[in-house]
């Protein structure tokens, strides 16, 4: 027997009066995985993850977590969330507070305290269980936040933005947090535009923007893997066989010219040629055309796009606006 | 269940809210000033009333613990609406809501949770106020408030159907509009019982008709006034006139069922609207 998916949802829209928040969302993502889902600020990235913790009714579309539909709260027994602005009733102690959210899950109160204590530790606030969350700075919250989140030992943890007040030991903290998460199997949607600890953390991105997903990659296929599904850029250094001198004047230029055919626009500097091509593919082929040519291949390394390169490729500048 | 843990956090930041701290010392001065009073009045009577009219001082006495009731009742609907008035609609402006609904549990547990809490801190402030008023009578002057339990039921009622009401406010407008909403009402039904009376008083049928419309918008008023009516004198009972009730303007027992089932549904609405809600 299969066991259903931690989040599947198809053709999620949600329209607030006459605004579009969230056009067309279907995706699916797979136990054990840590999903980043990426957007601009107003992509429709938290509207998202509240439609999927059903805070917010959708408009169309449906939805399950663990095969639950969405808005039963069966559903939400085994997730755990830190929302983005991090808010609670502030005269509570530490550990009052995190009691009441483990009575809410309905935990035994032996299970409660043990857990509660471990959390403490983990997130460096063993010092200030007594101490109420007024007196907690902006960090120590999202630090008691991330307890909160955890709490059930959930199968799935949704963090919106998790390392927003937090300084580099905290964001530290959240990955290790991500991490531990994943080699337990655990499954994690990550709301982020901090595109760093995404590439770092995730295994799979989506690209979110004017509520619909642009895009996704996987991050797991190692450093040389293309993270478009399509182009690839690549740096080679190349001479001509029989040296500089030997190369008649535009011989060089004509040999560069003929590798128009993968890319139109591929330039060259002397020896240091860059050429985007359509897929991994054409790689053998560019080699073989060099060397037929009497070329001698230095290096041929494939530019691994970064996160930020697809973001703006992928949402240009007009998140700007 | 998640609806006591509920109650008991709504309980909990109920009773230590400013608010209800000012309410808790505002009502115990009240009481000191009221049982001072009451001592000094019964002095005066003892010496100057030698003899007089029993009935005169029973009606005395009565007038002052009505007097006494009518104040209970004011801070106790300003307590219900003033420390509900931000439940909801403050949480969800806040973002405080979103760790709570996102739990494995039903919205109505939520809200059903948050008026278990509200009505226990409530039960016992009337509880004091009320019996404080109707104990410092009974000791200082030996007088007994007739059917003092069931005039504080109806003041209780009159304070849970404001609390109702505010709460369902509070799942749609903001802190400032619900409150701006509810004691509008109020202030509708308080006039219009006023309307009503001397309505009544005058013989006019319009306005007694306008101030049993204004009833029917918001019965609390009409609460208090069948509060007094069942606590009256001997002296309103045989005459039939009193500053607090008079004649035919006294709120019949259907009226009462009125308010009730209006509590109810309010209550019952307020459920259904954070059930739509988007959060």
């Amino acid at each position: 027997m299969t066991t259903p998916h931690p989040i599947q949802i198809r053709h999620l829209r949600k329209v607030f009066d006459d605004k579009v928040a969230v056009a067309d969302l279907t995706l699916t993502v797979e136990r054990g995985e840590v999903f980043g889902f990426l957007g601009p600020n107003g992509a429709g990235k938290t509207t998202a993850v509240k439609m999927l913790l059903g805070l917010i009714a959708p408009t169309s579309g449906d939805g399950s977590l663990f095969g639950v539909p969405l808005g039963d709260p069966r559903g939400r027994a085994q997730v755990g969330f830190l929302p983005e602005h991090f808010r609670f009733h502030d005269w509570l102690r530490a550990t009052e507070f995190l009691q009441l959210h483990a009575d809410l899950y309905r935990m035994p109160r032996d299970v409660a305290r043990r857990r509660i204590q471990e959390l403490l530790d983990r997130v460096g606030l063993h010092a200030h269980a007594r101490k109420r969350l007024s007196a907690f700075s902006k960090g120590m919250l999202q630090r008691i936040g991330l307890a909160q989140a955890l709490l059930n030992d959930p199968d799935l943890v949704f963090f919106d933005e998790p390392t927003s007040g937090l300084d580099p030991v905290g964001r530290r903290l959240v990955r290790d947090l991500i991490r531990d998460l994943r080699e337990r199997d655990k499954t994690v949607f990550l709301n982020s535009h901090l595109l760093s600890e995404v590439e770092i953390t995730c295994d799979r991105v989506a690209f979110i923007n004017h509520g619909e997903v642009v895009h996704t990659s996987s991050l797991q296929a190692g450093p040389e893997a293309p993270l478009v599904g399509g182009r690839l850029t690549v740096q080679i250094r190349a001479r001509p066989r029989d040296g500089w001198q030997a190369c008649p004047n535009g011989h060089w230029d004509a040999i560069v010219g003929g590798l128009a055919r993968w890319d139109a626009s591929v330039r060259a500097e002397q020896e240091q040629i860059w050429l985007t091509v359509d897929g991994e593919a054409d790689l053998p082929e560019v080699a073989r055309y060099l060397i037929d040519h009497d070329v001698d291949i230095y290096a041929l390394s494939p530019q691994r796009m970064s996160l930020e390169d697809l973001f703006m490729q992928l949402v240009g500048t007009e998140s700007e606006e | 269940m998640a609806t006591w843990v509920i109650a008991r956090l709504t309980f909990r930041e109920a009773v230590q809210r400013k608010i209800a701290l000012g309410a808790l010392l505002l009502g115990i001065v009240f009481l000191g000033v009221y049982g001072a009073g009451l001592y000094f009045i019964r002095q005066e009577l003892a010496r100057e009333a030698q003899g007089a009219n029993a009935l005169v001082t029973n009606q005395i006495y009565n007038f002052l613990a009505l007097s006494g009731l009518y104040v209970v009742n004011f801070l106790f609907v300003m307590m219900a609406v003033l420390t509900s008035v931000d439940t909801i609609a403050g949480e969800v402006a806040s973002g405080r809501i979103h760790t709570l609904a996102s739990k494995p549990l039903r919205r109505w547990e939520i809200l059903v949770g948050k008026w278990v809490g509200f009505v226990v801190m409530l039960s016992l402030y009337l509880l004091l106020m009320g019996g404080g008023v109707g104990g410092i009578a009974r000791a200082v002057t030996g007088y007994r408030v007739p059917n003092l339990l069931r005039g504080l039921g109806l003041i209780w009622l009159n304070g849970i159907l404001l609390l109702n009401v505010t709460m369902l406010g509070g799942t749609r407008l903001s802190t400032l509009a619900n409150g701006v909403l509810v004691f509008a009402t109020f202030g509708v039904a308080f006039v219009g019982g006023w309307v009503e009376q001397i309505g009544s008083f005058l013989d006019s049928e319009a306005a007694v008709t306008l101030g049993i419309v204004s009833s029917l918008l918001m019965p609390s008023e009409a609460l208090w006034k069948r509060a007094a009516y069942e606590m009256r004198s001997l002296v309103v009972d045989t005459t039939g006139f009193s500053p607090f009730t008079s004649g035919s303007s006294i709120p019949s027992a259907l009226m009462i069922g009125y308010a009730a089932l209006y509590a109810l549904i309010a209550l019952g609405a307020a459920v259904w609207s954070l059930e739509r809600r988007d959060l």
